[in-house]
């Protein structure tokens, strides 16, 4: 076992550790086409069994399904890599979001929930298209899920991606061999999400928390005994790194702990993102999955273990700055991404470096599947069923489902290509930016129909907008391309917030004062098939039986709103 | 479609409010000490090598979920589900 040193530029594929992450990977693999027969239904080929897994996760496997979902190549590659290259308020944030984050769904999730129950929805949008009867309402909504979904997805490519140019392959002189690692974890992820639907990630989610728990335990308990002075020097170091100057901004390079000026960049990040979660359509179907009201909520006070172990791996970024982990690819340029594999090749022996590999990798395909499902989910109701082919059978929708999440993952392909990845974290941001502006919409109308459709429809355009053009204004400074950060001074206030947030008040003011104009005004407000009661129904309600019912009799089309 | 928006039955449960301001206030409590970013951004006192910015807000972890999980028995005495649905029962562990 090699001490924690760092290594020149790799020229070699480290054989045992590739094998290793080889082997791991054709048992999830072989696991992931098994899982169709978990908890199945009669048939694959319909939305429901397809896309959410029947509707019958309980508590344990909606745990790791969420698990799976939330804490992804997010947080093991993105969020150490940015504690790494640009200090705590860049990375840490990912702590105070994930813990808030489960107070603020437990708050509107139930209802979501149970009104979804009720009425047979699986997604979002066509919530909204029930609450309003609006077909554009419920279409900005679909169409933005999809879109945001997508550099989430590409966060999850630039993870596989880290851990198979550690490892030795990828680099060479041609675009083909130079992003190779990039296209074999494409057609990995696409191959077993096309034949299993949501039951493979359930499945494998459970796999892949027992590794990821093996290596995290391991790397956190042995890999600071390895630094001088534990955590003292961990720390120490950090704080060094964050206060020398940048040679490219003239700046501190990054932030130890947040100063006078940085407080609200940490807070709007934190709950933005924490607020942005549960909007995106595959948080959204882990937590319909589930089979009753009750299990979200028991999730919400269970699930913030999560977040515990995703600050100890925060805290790894800085463990490899004490380490002096050198995040060198294999085409020879420095990529902060790289740096918790690049520790863990270093530090471990080979072949529990190839455990570790798996365990970033399945992380990252397993909540990748879920997201390109949940946005297929949407794109198949909410725009190719409502808006091309109204008439389309179950078997039909399946198709559509698997055809459009290989588009999505297609372009979270594009996504990676063209954008910078040197900061991965901002994809995840990006995505956060846009999914955000549906709040409004989604969970203002759980409680109350005062705020006016078109009200909605305009906030959401404009928060769009402007959150867009924020966001392709921050420059990076190292590389000078576009949408470069998620960060911009707040207007007429000086300090730097989260774009996401700002658009998002932006958002707020225009739906408020529309809505006080089209309500003068007397403007109809669409009609409403959603009950006060329907916010309540849990698992076995008569209702929702009865309904159940008339809607096999008919075929199933008397389920969604004409 | 019009036969699924009549389809009849008990329209909102009875609820206890009290019990719901309380779980409220229980929510509230960690999200506004998260996001008050000037109570705790900075390094003293340290705790097993941590400056206190870290560990306190690990520790949040913790009283977060002891808080989410009192609001969850909160919110169910203060509205029982109905019998006959499942979730009048403890659903699979």
């Amino acid at each position: 076992m090699s001490a924690l040193v760092p290594l020149a530029a790799r020229t070699e594929v480290d054989w045992v550790a590739l094998s290793v992450l080889i082997v791991l990977f054709v048992v999830v693999t072989v696991l992931g086409f098994m899982a169709s027969r978990f908890k199945r239904g009669d048939t694959l080929d319909s939305l429901d069994e397809w896309g959410l897994g029947g509707r019958k996760f309980g508590t344990w496997v909606t745990w790791f399904l969420l698990g799976g979902d939330l804490y992804t190549a997010y947080t093991f590659v993105a969020v150490p890599a940015a504690m790494f290259a640009m200090g705590s308020v860049a990375g840490f944030f990912a702590v105070p979001y994930t813990i808030i984050l489960y107070p603020i769904i437990f708050i509107f999730m139930a209802r979501l929930w149970s009104v979804s129950h009720r009425h047979g929805y699986v997604t979002t949008a066509d919530f909204v298209r029930g609450r309003y009867d609006s077909r554009i309402l419920s279409l900005a909504v679909a169409l933005t899920g999809f879109v945001a979904t997508m550099p989430y997805i590409a966060l999850q490519l630039v993870g596989i991606q880290a851990v198979l140019d550690v490892v030795g392959l990828g680099g060479g002189g041609n675009w083909f061999a130079k992003d190779a690692p990039l296209l074999i974890a494409f057609v990995l992820l696409a191959a077993y999400t096309y034949t299993s639907g949501l039951r493979a990630p359930a499945v494998i989610a459970f796999v892949k928390d027992a590794l990821i728990y093996l290596v995290i335990i391991v790397a956190v308990i042995y890999l600071p005994t390895q630094i001088d002075g534990g955590w003292e020097g961990i720390f120490g170091a950090a704080k060094e790194k964050m206060a020398a100057t940048s040679e490219a901004t003239g700046k501190p390079t990054g932030s130890f702990i947040p100063v006078s000026g940085q407080m609200w960049a940490y807070a709007t990040l934190a709950l933005g993102s924490a607020m942005a979660l549960f909007m995106y359509p595959h948080s959204v179907t882990a937590t319909l999955s589930s089979d009753s009201r009750k299990t979200i909520r028991r999730n919400a006070s269970i699930l913030p273990a999560y977040s515990f172990v995703l600050g100890l791996l925060a805290l790894l970024g800085w463990v490899a700055i004490a380490a002096g982990t050198q995040p060198i690819g294999v085409d020879g340029k420095p990529n902060p991404q790289l740096v918790i594999p690049q520790l863990f090749e270093d530090s471990f022996a080979s072949w529990f470096a190839g455990v570790a590999f798996a365990a970033v990798a399945i992380g990252a395909l397993v909540p990748a599947a879920i997201m390109s499902i949940a946005a297929a989910n949407t794109f198949t109701r909410n725009i190719y069923q409502e808006w091309i082919n109204p008439k389309a059978t179950h078997a039909q929708e399946a198709k559509i489902s698997k055809i459009a999440s290989l588009v999505v993952k297609g372009f979270a392909l594009v996504f990676v290509l063209t954008m910078d990845k040197q900061n991965a974290i901002n994809f995840q941001l990006l995505g956060g930016i846009w999914i955000l502006q549906t709040f409004p919409v989604i969970v203002f109308s759980l409680y109350t129909r005062w705020f006016h459709k078109w009200a909605l429809l305009a906030g959401w355009a404009v928060g769009m907008v402007y959150g867009t053009v924020a966001a392709y204004k921050v420059v990076n400074p190292v590389t000078g391309k576009h949408f470069g950060g998620s960060l911009a001074e707040i207007p007429g206030f000086g300090d730097m917030g989260y774009v996401a947030m700002t658009a998002f008040a932006i958002n707020l003011v225009v739906t408020v004062v529309l809505t006080i104009a089209l309500n003068a005004a007397k403007v109809s407000n669409g009609s409403d098939e959603t009950r006060a009661g329907d916010y309540f129904a849990d698992a076995g309600d008569p209702r929702v039986e009865k309904d159940k019912a008339v809607r096999e009799q008919t075929g199933g089309q008397e389920a969604l709103p004409e | 479609m019009a036969d699924l928006n009549r389809s009849g039955g008990p329209e909102v449960p009875s609820t206890n409010k009290t019990l719901i301001a309380v779980a409220g206030v229980l929510l509230a409590i960690p999200i506004v000490a998260l996001l008050w970013v000037s109570s705790y951004a900075r390094e003293t006192p340290r705790l097993w090598g941590f400056p206190f910015f870290f560990w306190y807000q690990f520790l949040w972890v913790f009283i977060c979920a002891g808080c989410t999980y009192a609001a969850h028995r909160l919110v169910l005495a203060a509205r029982p589900p109905e019998a006959g649905s499942r979730g009048d029962q403890e659903v699979d562990r």
